[in-house]
């Protein structure tokens, strides 16, 4: 009998030859991301009186939420977390101006096939885009591995989605993922591993998968799953950590599945989730005509060059309506920078965007806080209440593409019409 | 942890997510007084303070879902909260709640039967909830995972594990 992804790295990283679902296994984590909480970590590792870490080099610090500071109250968190990363020579540190931890951890070659990665953000499911393992834990326990180097994990049973035909123009991996958290709903994965299969995983680019593992999460997954393949090693190529080679993971052919979802991406259009829960989703046919305020191309889900990029195709040459703010938060602060050599931070901002700098931004509230009554369209993951602002808001979630021709309109549209 | 938790039940349904739990802009705190004064108040008038009148939550599934903010449990605690029931939990807030000492249990049983206001008693040592004199059962939770859980968080178990090396 074989076994599944997420088995084979739960396996190595216990030190076992194999380990099957339900088990309760000691893994010691590749990687311990920590973002703008590391601030409550170090105040746990002293609370414990703990003063040495188990392994430096495997802590990363990224500042993402809230940055650069907005209060002093902020600015002090920040200088801990900044100060624990130089007193403990954590060279895996960036400061307020790198962007979204998980984009700029990928982006830096700090994620590898088979690398088992625990952090501090529930989107941490991203990292599986490339093969790894990635789940979010609190920062209790993330202060615990930096100590021990160790957390006890559940070996996940996994699902299998697999994928056939091929995405309409103007659809993206975004409308494939609100179709399937609106089908299988906000726990239909839960506690589960995902793994992505067929000839159309192949055929989609490792952007449009990070968007897949990422959003994920919001199905209840533990980790999701895209195996690496050709697409994945050019990724990584030239880019990988020096300490890191590439060794692509994968399930074995008789791997056993808890279930089996086909997905023929032929007959999927644009989904929009919304308020106030994700697995709202409607097809665009259900929402169009909503009166939009705003506009955020932003977050971990959707604001790598390529999400930019589609923004800027329909947008080129046409103006944002009036009554809507487009605010676009790049991921991070290489996407920035692509964006600006390509022309697209140019397009965008003729266009009538206004750019903030790379970070969580809007999506973990932090510039672009939305009234009562004002309705929200996002390219981000979560749609909660009070989620950006005020709690009579009223926050849509929607592909990049959606977003761009929404925007122009002034109401949820239909993207197709520009392709 | 007290072997015994009793009290009254304030009920909730399906997919209550950590940002109503404690919305984002809180998460600059950590202590349960300051978390708690924010708890549930998106869900408007009256929140939290009446939730200060019950002991135990009752959920549907998926409790705690979306970010893998610890405050969520911080918060509950903080609102004198001394367990959780629930059909189901997202796993981030699972661990979360274990590591920061909050009693939870899956009990997707008991969840219709109960309403707003009913007095329930969870009988740690025998697994079981009492309800109106009838019995249910709960899965008890891995030994070296209770053991956290006994200690009241996993910092306190951390220190005791520190202090024996």
């Amino acid at each position: 009998m074989g076994h599944t992804i997420a088995e084979k790295i739960l396996a190595t990283k216990s030190g076992r030859t194999s380990v099957r679902p339900g088990e309760i296994i000691d893994a010691y984590p590749d990687l311990v991301m920590s973002h703008t909480a590391t601030w409550r970590s170090v105040s746990v590792m002293q609370k414990v009186g703990a003063t040495k870490l188990y392994d430096p080099d495997r802590l990363a610090v990224v500042l993402d939420h809230i940055a650069p500071a907005k209060t002093e109250k902020n600015a002090t968190d920040q200088q801990v977390s900044r100060n624990f990363a130089r007193t403990n020579g954590i060279n895996k540190f960036y400061d307020v101006d790198a962007g979204i931890a998980h984009l700029v951890l990928m982006e830096a070659g700090h994620v590898a096939p088979g690398d088992l990665i625990v952090g501090t953000d529930s989107h941490c499911t991203i990292y599986g885009s490339l093969g790894a393992l990635g789940t979010g834990i609190g920062y209790t326990e993330v202060a615990s591995v930096w100590i021990t180097g160790k957390l006890w994990m559940k070996v996940p049973e996994t699902f299998k989605i697999v994928l056939s035909g091929k995405l309409a123009p103007g659809v993206y991996s975004k409308d494939l993922m609100l179709h399937l958290i609106g089908s299988l709903g906000a726990d239909g994965c839960g506690y589960k591993a995902v793994e992505f299969h067929g000839d159309a995983t192949t055929g989609l680019s490792v952007s449009e998968r990070m968007t897949m593992t990422n959003l994920a999460m919001e199905m209840g997954v533990k980790c999701a799953f895209v195996p690496p393949d050709a697409k994945t090693e050019e990724y990584l190529r030239g880019r990988l950590e020096a300490s890191k080679r590439y060794q692509p993971v994968s399930a074995d052919e008789d791997a056993v599945y808890e279930k089996e979802l086909p997905v023929d991406l032929g007959n999927l259009g644009p989904m929009v989730a919304c308020p106030h829960e994700v697995e709202n989703t409607k097809p665009i046919q259900e929402v169009q005509g909503t009166r939009i305020d705003q506009a955020f191309l932003g977050s971990c889900a959707n604001a790598k060059y390529e999400d930019l990029e589609v923004a800027a195709r329909i947008l080129k040459g046409r103006r944002v309506h009036p009554n809507v703010r487009l605010i676009i938060t790049p991921g991070s602060k290489q996407i920035l920078l692509e964006a600006s050599k390509t022309g697209v931070f140019q397009t965008l901002l003729e266009a009538g965007g206004m750019f903030t700098n790379p970070g969580c931004g809007a999506c973990a509230g932090d510039g672009g806080i939305m009234a009562d009554g004002e309705v929200c369209l996002s390219t981000a993951n979560r749609n909660f209440i009070g989620r950006m602002g005020s709690s009579k808001a009223q926050i849509y979630l929607s592909s990049p593409a959606t977003l761009a021709a929404s925007a122009i309109k002034g109401v949820i549209s239909d993207p197709r019409e520009f392709f | 942890m007290e072997s015994t938790l009793q009290g009254r039940v304030y009920k909730f349904g399906d997919n209550v997510n950590s940002d109503i739990i404690i919305p984002g802009r809180y998460l600059i705190y950590i202590d349960r007084e300051r978390l708690a004064q924010h708890a549930f108040e998106v869900l408007g008038e009256g929140f939290p303070a009446k939730l200060r009148e019950f002991q135990i939550l009752v959920a549907g599934r998926n409790f705690g879902c979306g970010s893998a903010r610890e405050q969520a449990a911080t918060a509950i605690q903080g609102l004198g909260i001394q367990a959780v029931v629930a059909c189901s939990f997202a796993r981030t807030f699972y661990r979360n709640a274990i590591n920061d000492g909050l009693p939870i249990f899956e009990c997707p049983e008991l969840y219709p039967d109960v309403q707003e206001g009913d007095s329930l008693k969870i009988d740690l040592a025998a697994s079981k909830i009492q309800l109106r004199g009838k019995q249910y059962a709960f899965p008890q939770l891995p030994d070296s995972v209770k053991k956290i859980l006994e200690l009241g968080g996993l910092a306190n178990y951390l220190k005791t594990q520190l202090a024996g090396r």
